[in-house]
């Protein structure tokens, strides 16, 4: 099969690249507009998506109330995890925000009678009955692709992850030139000069990582949506890394370099799938799979090296240090 | 039952701390939060499994030469991306991130080289000594034997060598050491190697603990190893010691059932995260560093 001619692979591209952009505009809301150093951004997504799941399954929630909360959960964790650790110098809470979200993902393996463990969404209904909680959603999905016409599910998916993605990245554009977004940049620049305008530095690096997380969550649902069941390993702190690649490399600071950004991950991550010419179609997939990751690790290693403002970024406004 | 755990996480604490002091001497001399030190270890216990597995090396000439190869492979990644990085004046965010793209390439390396499957070294799993009500077994025994030693020549490098010393005042002082004289081109050097040599000693011991591991494992091993670095203080090569010993015990004796009914032992790396929290909630600089002062 030509997978590279199949309209139905680049419109899966298509979603995971949308899914990733609303992902990362809320790590770019926290790092390229607050300066917040947030390595667990993937933990905000874990409890977005899980919490939806729950209530749908266990409590028998719609899921138009259930998604909601899955975001309130969201921002909630952000909130949880800033109050004690913002107070710590920007290395140390580096550190401290991976040390969350791999307790994050520890919780949702070991507490199974919760989270169906580490076997997934799939053991979170009784013994023997895979449990089903996107129904509603794929009903939605329908519902689109009749009202627009559309010849595939997965077209109907891109449409919808889109315009969602293109409505966030829109508000978020809005606010961050509001005199909000200019005090938080004020915080990213010069902390203390920003509290010595009596501005309440802590509450606001605290609504940037809580707007941050509930993005994740919103990425989260979506995630669980597309994929219909997800386990732990789905949650994996490579994720917070593919986001920071993508807000580096659409460049710092800048809104609308977050797509861009996302766009040429996910042609990178999918166009790696394709590396079956020779000598590499002597590799099993299992090993294609490394090697796309040490392809996207130099790819780290050579932005950081050759353009650390990323392809859109301001050299002069913001530059990684 | 206490004092196995108590043995326990003396086994645990001190491959935790060779962890730390070598994430902890590179943080102090080249402000280097490194990311990919998890899967140098990783690179070093496959290094000694290749020659005690396949080419039937005994335990002691594995560790040496895995310990020899992890120094190199240290010093070359210096030569080909943390000196063109500091050239470049690269600041912490910079470094950070490209540890966690190096970190990428060297696990997914081994694991394309060496491939996923789990693997033990050639100790008898069966051979228990016995201590009062403390049973250990083999690997276990070696383990505390090594790293108190690995520990003593450490402290005695870092205290009483020139070396040592010079290192620890690049460390507190780089622009002032400088001025004193001080090769700071070479004493970099040395802080690889002796990274590199951390990091091969710390994952053959962890690879022997565990039982058995495969080129993952690194990075499972990494989280405990920098709590244990922030614990005693960013940079401060004794405080990473201290907080390497403090977690692994504190992470065994929270199993222990005479404790509130102690813990589920899979939540052991969670305990260390509580305790990091907590412990820096109440001294946020860590409990052997120096609050900064700007």
């Amino acid at each position: 099969v030509n997978a590279l001619a199949s309209g139905g692979f680049w419109a899966f591209v298509g979603v995971v690249a949308g899914i990733y952009t609303i992902f990362a505009l809320g790590l770019q809301l926290q790092f390229g507009f607050a300066g917040l150093l947030n390595f667990g951004q993937v933990a905000f997504m874990a409890v977005g998506a899980y919490t939806m799941a729950i209530l749908v399954v266990k409590e028998g929630w719609s899921t138009w109330l259930a998604a909601p909360l899955g975001l309130a959960a969201a921002a909630a964790a952000g909130l949880l995890l800033g109050l004690p650790a913002l107070r710590l110098r920007s290395d140390y809470f580096a550190i401290v925000t991976i040390a969350f979200s791999e307790i994050v993902r520890y919780v949702a393996t070991n507490e199974d009678a919760l989270t169906g463990g580490s076997q997934g969404t799939i053991a979170l209904g009784k013994v023997g009955s895979a449990a089903e909680y996107n129904g509603q959603w794929t009903r939605f999905q329908d519902w689109v692709q009749g009202r627009l016409h559309l010849t595939s599910k997965d077209t109907a998916m891109l449409v919808i992850v889109w315009v969602v993605a293109l409505a966030l990245l829109t508000l978020v554009w809005l606010a961050v030139r509001t005199p909000w977004g200019r005090v938080l940049r004020a915080i990213r620049e010069d902390e203390d000069a920003a509290a010595s305008l009596g501005k309440n530095v802590l509450a606001y690096k605290l609504q940037a990582l809580a707007i941050g997380a509930a993005l994740a969550g919103v990425a989260g649902l979506f995630y669980a949506w597309q994929f219909s069941f997800f386990s732990p390993d789905d949650f994996q702190p490579l994720l917070t890394f593919f986001a920071w690649m993508i807000v580096i490399l659409g460049g710092l600071g800048r809104v609308w370099a977050v797509p861009v950004g996302a766009a040429v991950f996910g042609f990178l991550f999918a166009g790696t799938r394709f590396l079956d010419f020779r000598p590499l179609s002597s590799l099993d997939s299992a090993d294609r799979a490394y090697l796309r990751l040490i392809i996207i690790g130099l790819v780290i290693i050579g932005l950081v090296l050759v353009r650390p403002q990323g392809i859109l970024g301001k050299r002069d406004e913001m530059v990684l240090e | 039952v206490f004092w196995q755990l108590l043995a326990n996480g003396l086994v645990t604490g001190s491959v935790i701390a060779i962890g730390a002091v070598g994430v902890s001497v590179v943080y102090g001399i080249l402000r280097l939060v490194n990311f990919a030190y998890g899967d140098l270890m990783a690179f070093g216990a496959l290094i000694a499994y290749g020659c005690n597995g396949p080419w039937g090396l005994g335990m002691v000439p594995s560790a040496l030469i895995a310990m020899a190869a992890t120094a190199a492979l240290s010093v070359a990644l210096d030569l080909v991306l943390w000196r063109p990085l500091r050239a470049r004046r690269a600041g912490f965010m910079s470094l950070f991130l490209a540890s966690i793209g190096l970190a990428l390439v060297l696990r997914q390396s081994l694991l394309l080289a060496a491939g996923p499957q789990p693997r033990s070294y050639r100790v008898d799993p069966f051979k228990v000594y016995v201590l009062g009500s403390v049973r250990l077994s083999q690997a276990q025994v070696i383990t505390i034997a090594v790293a108190t030693g690995t520990i003593l020549l450490l402290g005695v490098f870092l205290a009483r060598t020139t070396l040592g010393q010079t290192m620890r005042a690049l460390s507190d002082d780089r622009a002032l050491a400088a001025i004193a004289g001080v090769n700071v081109g070479r004493v970099i050097t040395v802080t690889w190697i002796l990274a590199g040599l951390l990091a091969g000693i710390a994952g053959v011991l962890a690879g022997l603990v565990e039982a058995s591991f495969d080129p993952n494992f690194g990075f499972h091993l990494l989280l405990p190893i920098f709590a244990a670095v922030v614990l005693g203080g960013i940079g401060s090569a004794y405080g990473a010691l201290a907080g390497g010993l403090a977690l692994g015990l504190a992470m065994e004796l929270s199993t222990w059932p005479a404790l509130f009914g102690g813990v589920n032992p899979v939540y052991k790396p969670v305990v260390a995260f509580v305790l990091l929290a907590a412990a820096l909630l109440v001294r946020p600089q860590g409990l052997f560093g120096r609050a900064r002062v700007v």
